[in-house]
């Protein structure tokens, strides 16, 4: 399984530093997507000997939600609201891909200098979920437009969920709904607020936002 | 099988509220389910807590009755609020971007799920059903900041939204480390995360343990509004409507700190109290330091009371950090800003309706305009700034006490903030209560806008006098269960 495992953590790798260098709004929603698929893949690749019906059901919601209800969301915040489709980042995306790379060598790094209490199933799945972790937190600093935060936050939480499957087996079904379902609805009030966003500032950025101060 | 109740009846409630046309009908559900709430919270006061999912122990009680206390005020007021809107467009406060508000149903079904997902947040007997409550109540609450379909409410929703979600993301990662912790332990990795093993003082590691309180502390102080993760909070709190800002203030900041005090509670179960102590007194005195600073430049007098809530979250960290008697008084504390806070966010909604600005520098004369809110601002101020016979005197005359007890750098410093706060927040009151007056007096004031932050005001006097058996048990109780010295 070994090579599966390894299949699915360079697919979410890939999916970091696309979303990082695509200059377009819908080529991040798809990056984004793919990498919700590849999450929603591990758990099944990681723990082959625990395939149960509720970690099926888990997955099945998880990839529907991060592949096709999600990216359908935040597309139709797009079309609705006409924003234009640049992501008009305040880094560029060629020194962004180059702080993907670097933020996967500081997570090898950091994992080897402090070896973990565990033995994760893959070597790789540690700094892998850090790395993707940072690049969310990157992604909603160095972007300007409000969608781009959106899928800043959405690569953030997939970093956070592959840390878990590091680290806990297998979380209560019940947990693990409470947590889709929270970042569901957080996904489902962004987009609303961006096509608000949209109408209230005629764009997306958010430097237009600046009125409250002090 | 109360708890289980608590949580339903407002969920069910606010689902219904949705589909209700707006009116006064939908309106009235809001008092009518917060009585019930709180007569169910009194009633869950005595009750041990179960072995499942949900349960109170002492601490989740104490909160429990502050949430729903703030929450019964805010419900009384918002009838009232509600009925004096306009529909459809209205003026802003400087005259020249009109709004209208959302819809009514939704703000009441918004309000009632908010009550809802803190109330799950006190009853949470595993550290994620904790965060998943506490992010439930970012996305409860989001919608009603937006009440006013305005551009500045909008700003401070989406910063409110991202802000809090990526805060609270943190304290997920911090859950998954304390996993980590115990990994190494007989205890056996993810048990660590039911409260009921914190009794039986499981074996952690305290390198990945401290790693794990520090994200616990910085995702859960991005909601209590901790510097330097404040950022969202005087914008927020200054935008949303009044109402919505009291119940920010007064509830949701303290189920945050809960958030946190579970951590703390695992922290000195595995022996490491001394760290963690140190962490919260670090930030609280950030906390108050820098909020002071910002309300001696204050301008605005719903910013101020959120800069004000900053600090006072500040002196909540501050006590729980010195330990001895500074938990017990910083719980207490909780308790005394909650009613203060609510009640002047209560008062800033009215002058908001009546003056249409927040600018200190347009407003003035309150008291002769608005006789009856004019005073009960003034009431609130003397109040919050800790003056006898006020119960927040008491409190924080307690957490000075525990300083000194600690070092008496530390309680000077805590003087030292707590004096800059009290004079900037006194211009601003006394400039907008005594100040020349701006519109001819007498304004028709309704009591169903007067009575919540009268009786809130009244309950932190009563509490400064006499504190009644039962709750001062249940303080110490909840003192104790922190397990800090």
């Amino acid at each position: 399984m070994t090579g599966t495992i390894d299949f699915l953590l360079v697919s979410m790798i890939l999916a970091n530093l696309w979303v990082l260098g695509s200059s377009r709004l819908p080529s991040c929603i798809r990056a984004v997507a793919f990498q919700g698929v590849a999450l929603g893949l591990l758990p099944f690749a990681l723990y082959p000997g625990h395939i149960t019906w509720d970690l099926v059901m888990l997955a099945l919601v998880s990839i529907t939600l991060k592949a096709v209800v999600f990216p359908h969301l935040l597309k139709r915040a797009l079309l609705e609201a006409r924003v234009d489709p640049q992501v008009e980042p305040f880094v560029g995306h060629g020194i962004s891909v180059v702080v993907g790379v670097a933020s996967l060598a500081l997570s090898v790094a950091l994992f080897r200098r402090h070896p973990l209490p565990i033995v994760p199933p893959s070597d790789l799945l540690m700094p892998v979920a850090v790395s993707t972790l940072l690049v969310g937190l990157f992604m909603l600093i160095a972007r300007r437009k409000a969608l781009t935060q959106a899928l800043g936050y959405l690569v953030f939480e997939n970093g956070i969920q592959a840390f878990g499957l590091g680290v806990l087996q297998h979380a209560p079904l019940m947990v693990e709904l409470g947590i889709l379902l929270d970042i569901f609805f957080a996904v489902f009030v962004m987009g609303i607020t961006l096509f608000h966003i949209r109408r209230a500032f005629a764009t997306l950025d958010t430097l237009e936002m600046a009125e409250l101060r002090g | 099988m109360l708890v289980a109740l608590l949580c339903l009846i407002p969920t069910l409630a606010g689902l219904v509220a949705f589909w209700l046309p707006p009116g006064p009908g939908v309106r009235r559900l809001l008092p009518a389910v917060a009585a019930v709430h709180l007569l169910l919270s009194a009633l869950a006061w005595s009750e041990p807590p179960g072995g499942g999912w949900l349960g109170l122990d002492s601490l989740g009680r104490l909160f429990l009755v502050i949430t729903s206390v703030v929450f019964l005020a805010a419900s009384v007021y918002a009838v009232s609020y509600l009925r004096e809107e306009p529909a459809g467009l209205q003026p802003d406060m400087g005259g020249e971007d009109p709004f209208s508000n959302a819809k009514e149903s939704v703000f009441v079904g918004c309000l009632l799920l908010f009550l809802a997902s803190m109330t799950l947040v006190c009853a949470s007997r595993h550290l994620t059903l904790l965060w998943v409550a506490i992010e439930a109540t970012t996305l409860a609450s989001a919608p009603l900041i937006y009440f006013h379909r305005h551009r500045r409410s909008l700003e401070a929703t989406w910063k409110y939204l991202l802000v809090c979600s990526v805060g609270i993301g943190l304290a997920l990662l911090g859950n998954f480390l304390l996993v980590l912790a115990a990994a190494g332990g007989t205890s056996g990795g993810a048990e660590v995360l039911w409260l009921d093993r914190l009794a039986q003082g499981p074996e952690l590691d305290p390198h990945w343990l401290r790693l794990a309180f520090i994200l616990l502390v910085v995702g859960y102080g991005t909601k209590m509004g901790l510097v330097p993760l404040h950022t969202w909070l005087p914008d927020t709190h200054s935008e949303a409507p009044s109402v919505v800002s009291a119940l920010l203030s007064g509830a949701l900041l303290n189920c945050a700190f809960l958030g946190i005090l579970r951590g703390l509670q695992i922290c000195a179960g595995a022996g490491q109290a001394p760290f963690a102590q140190q962490v919260m007194t670090d930030f609280g005195l950030v906390s108050m330091a820098v909020a002071a600073l910002f309300l001696l430049s204050a301008r605005d007098t719903k910013r101020m009371l959120a800069w004000s809530s900053v600090e006072h979250m500040g002196i909540l960290a501050l006590g729980i950090g010195l330990g001895g008697g500074g938990v017990f008084f910083a719980l207490f504390h909780a308790l005394n800003h909650s009613l203060c806070k609510a009640a002047m966010f209560l008062v800033a909604g009215t002058f908001l309706a009546t003056f249409r600005t927040r600018l200190v520098a347009r407003l003035g004369g309150a008291i002769h305009t608005l006789p009856v809110a004019g005073t009960l601002w003034v009431a609130g101020f003397v109040a919050l700034s800790g003056t006898p016979p006020f119960a927040v005197f008491l409190s924080e005359l307690g957490v000075l006490r525990a300083g000194l007890e600690v070092h008496p750098w530390l309680a000077a410093a805590y003087l030292v903030c707590l004096a800059t706060a009290f004079v900037g927040m006194a211009r601003v009151v006394l400039t907008v209560a005594l100040g020349p007056p701006v519109l001819a007096p007498p304004v028709r004031e309704s009591w169903g806008k007067s009575l919540p932050p009268l009786a809130l005001l009244l309950l932190a006097l009563l509490l400064g006098l006499w504190v009644p058996a039962w709750l001062l048990e249940g303080l110490r109780q909840a003192a104790a269960l922190v397990g800090v010295l």
